[in-house]
């Protein structure tokens, strides 16, 4: 296990990064708000988008720690890698045409399902593979989880990108909740689709050089 | 390709959607009767500064002949910015225009040339009815899934008639929109509440009781449609039905209020079987549903049977024959044409279930022939397809209704116009004095579609 704080900084920074992007939940709870004219939805609605997103995260997470307990961590990297390079153009030609199954009267339940649906569309989880693999299956190549000490450093991974990723989805919806208003959607909304896929290309050419 | 931020059009509100700069030019969807001429997207010059204002400066012709063009609609608009699905970075730039004879979809592109829109794609009826099972396209909406279409009619000219999806970007036929569709059977148009997640459609008739003209012993026996239905919007599955009653005949145009928080809309009648009438319903929740009431009723009016059509004589009273409604982007007025008394009524609507009328004009109309001041009289046909700008102040409409069905009621013909009202602040309507499209030969008008979007063109998630 590295010691280094640079894989927990980076896990982190792509919670930010996730965070700030509006189909990963901050617009949503804005929407909330304004819909049912309550501040209060707006900080509930954090929970289910965060729930939601950890556990679209830890799906990927443990597939790749089941994956490691069988094969090389190189053959691991090999996969992942090329999941994020198809997730990316899969992304590109078709995020267009999703089916939509939550509307503007979601409950909590439905909110949640909503992030973990997006989450895992988008690939959320996928992206923090070349930073996830090093710390998690590194150490113990072909070997059971238990023994590494692989799942507590997967949940703490798990936990520390979800919590940077509720705080700025916290910071942002709140922005422009209270401060921005909806003219910042006219204006402020810039594309992050495009860097999205090009993080998702990024980390797979990341862990095919590794 | 995908933009960096949102296309400008598109408004999160209604309200910020009704502080949009005035619109310059309006498409409107123009056919030809005999079917010997392409049908075409003609382009008027609706920008009063301008030296062309109130004529016709461009048009795109359909490739093929006899597609009856009819209501048309954008590949992308302010729902893009919805935040359950959002694609705030596609443009508005495509209109589909169905051919709700033919069954065609014709994709034509605004963007480089919008005086000229440039025909990009065309969508065989073959191939929408083996993706989609259905024919006779109607309306078009821009929503959460990308595009819908409803069609009258299942392939063969059958019930059911329903709604299927288009790829937004692509324009890809996906497939039937409904996954369980219940009691439904007849279509006419659709529209929904985003913010409580439901769809309504309303009812007209299979084509072979309107493709040939309305067939009067299907009308006297109430077999045109008279039911609305509700869905669940993302579930995609029937929900309820409402029935407004055995006299109600052909129920027709929806508009939802556009503040997604209000969960109420209106819908016309365009007939009653009782006394010729006329009437707009509102609908509302009640709980958890959905409930109906008449709150306007247009009488008849008396007339001599030798100034009536035949299908008017024995009852010696014009219809007003209400064929569309329009909805201020503030819910604040509604906009009734009667295609057959020749009157276009505005209503305030701000109590929902108590309408007040507020202004009131005539122009044409089956006993009537009213003039209007920039063409003196006699007009024929009447009010019929009508759009408001999207600040509420402008109200444009066209006077023919459907190829088959206006000799029935203007046996004399129909010679197409276009016309402007100004909306008075607290209401109030009047026409446009420089204002009048008289529409060339041998092509009729229809519904109209204001550039950078309407009145009935956008749906909104905020409010």
């Amino acid at each position: 296990m590295s010691s280094s704080l640079s894989p927990w900084l980076a896990l982190a920074g792509l919670g930010a990064f996730h965070g700030l992007n509006p189909a990963m939940g901050w617009l949503f709870a804005v929407a909330l708000g304004l819909h049912r004219r309550s501040r209060g939805i707006v900080w509930l609605a954090l929970i289910p988008i965060a729930l939601g997103h950890a556990l679209s995260v830890a799906a990927v997470v443990l597939l790749m720690l089941g994956l490691g307990t069988l094969v090389e961590t190189r053959h691991v990297e090999i996969v992942a890698a090329l999941l994020l390079i198809g997730w990316a153009a899969y992304h590109w030609r078709f995020a267009h045409r999703h089916r939509v199954r939550v509307g503007m009267t979601a409950g909590l339940a439905g909110l949640g399902l909503w992030s973990f649906l997006m989450a895992t569309a988008h690939g959320a989880g996928l992206m923090l593979l070349p930073v996830l693999i090093p710390i998690c299956l590194a150490a113990a190549p072909a070997q059971g989880l238990v023994s590494a000490g692989s799942l507590p450093i997967s949940l703490a991974a798990i936990g520390i990108h979800t919590l940077a990723m509720l705080a700025v989805t916290a910071a942002v919806s709140s922005a422009v909740y209270e401060i921005f208003g909806l003219a910042f959607l006219r204006r402020g909304w810039v594309n992050l689709d495009l860097a999205w896929i090009a993080a998702l290309v990024v980390a797979g050419f990341f862990l095919i050089a590794a | 390709m995908p933009t960096i931020a949102p296309d400008p059009t598109f408004y999160p509100s209604p309200r910020m959607a009704a502080k949009a700069p005035a619109e310059s030019l309006a498409y409107v969807a123009a056919f030809d009767p005999e079917r010997a001429m392409p049908d075409a997207i003609a382009v008027v010059d609706v920008d009063p500064a301008s030296s062309t204002f109130s004529q016709i400066v461009g048009q795109t012709d359909m490739p093929n002949t006899g597609d009856e063009l009819h209501h048309f609609g954008w590949n992308a608009c302010s729902s893009c910015l919805c935040p359950n699905a959002s694609h705030p970075h596609t443009e508005r730039r495509y209109l589909i225009v169905p051919g709700l004879r033919s069954s065609r979809l014709h994709i034509l592109d605004t963007k480089d040339t919008p005086k000229s829109p440039k025909l990009v794609k065309v969508i065989e009826p073959e191939e929408i009815a083996e993706k989609a099972n259905y024919s006779r396209i109607h309306t078009i909406h821009c929503g959460p899934e990308g595009i819908y279409a409803n069609a009258l009619a299942d392939a063969e000219g059958n019930a059911p008639g329903g709604i299927m999806l288009l790829d937004h970007e692509t324009f890809e036929v996906r497939g039937q929109w409904e996954i369980d569709r219940g009691p439904q059977e007849l279509a006419y148009d659709f529209w929904w509440h985003l913010g409580h997640d439901t769809m309504i459609t309303s009812e007209w008739g299979l084509p072979s009781t309107f493709e040939n003209g309305l067939v009067p012993e299907v009308l006297l026996g109430s077999k045109y449609g008279r039911r609305l239905h509700f869905w669940n919007l993302h579930t995609r599955k029937h929900q309820q039905t409402i029935e407004l009653g055995e006299e109600y005949q052909l129920v027709f145009e929806l508009r939802p209020a556009h503040d997604p928080t209000k969960a109420y809309g209106f819908v016309g009648c365009v007939i009653s079987l009782r006394d010729l009438s006329a009437s707009i319903w509102t609908w509302y929740r009640d709980g958890d549903r959905w409930q109906v009431k008449k709150t306007i009723e247009i009488p008849a009016e008396p007339a001599d049977p030798n100034t009536l059509p035949p299908v008017l004589q024995g009852f010696k009273a014009v219809a007003p024959l209400v064929t569309d409604i329009d909805l201020s982007m503030d819910d604040r007025y509604l906009y009734v044409s009667c295609w057959g008394t020749g009157d276009m009524i505005q209503y305030d609507v701000t109590d929902p279930l108590a309408p007040k009328e507020t202004g009131r004009v005539r122009i044409g109309g089956i006993v009537s022939r009213a003039g209007h001041p920039k063409a003196g009289g006699p007009l024929n046909g009447g009010p019929q397809m009508v759009e408001v700008s999207r600040d509420g102040r402008r109200v444009y409409f066209t006077n023919s209704l459907y190829g088959a069905v206006d000799p029935q009621f203007y046996p004399d013909g129909i010679d197409g116009w276009m016309v402007k009202l100004d909306v008075r602040e607290g209401g109030g309507i009047s026409f446009d004095e420089r204002f009048f499209v008289n529409w060339p030969k041998p092509h009729r008008p229809h519904q109209i579609r204001l550039q950078g979007g309407d009145c009935s063109s956008d749906s909104y998630c905020y409010p």
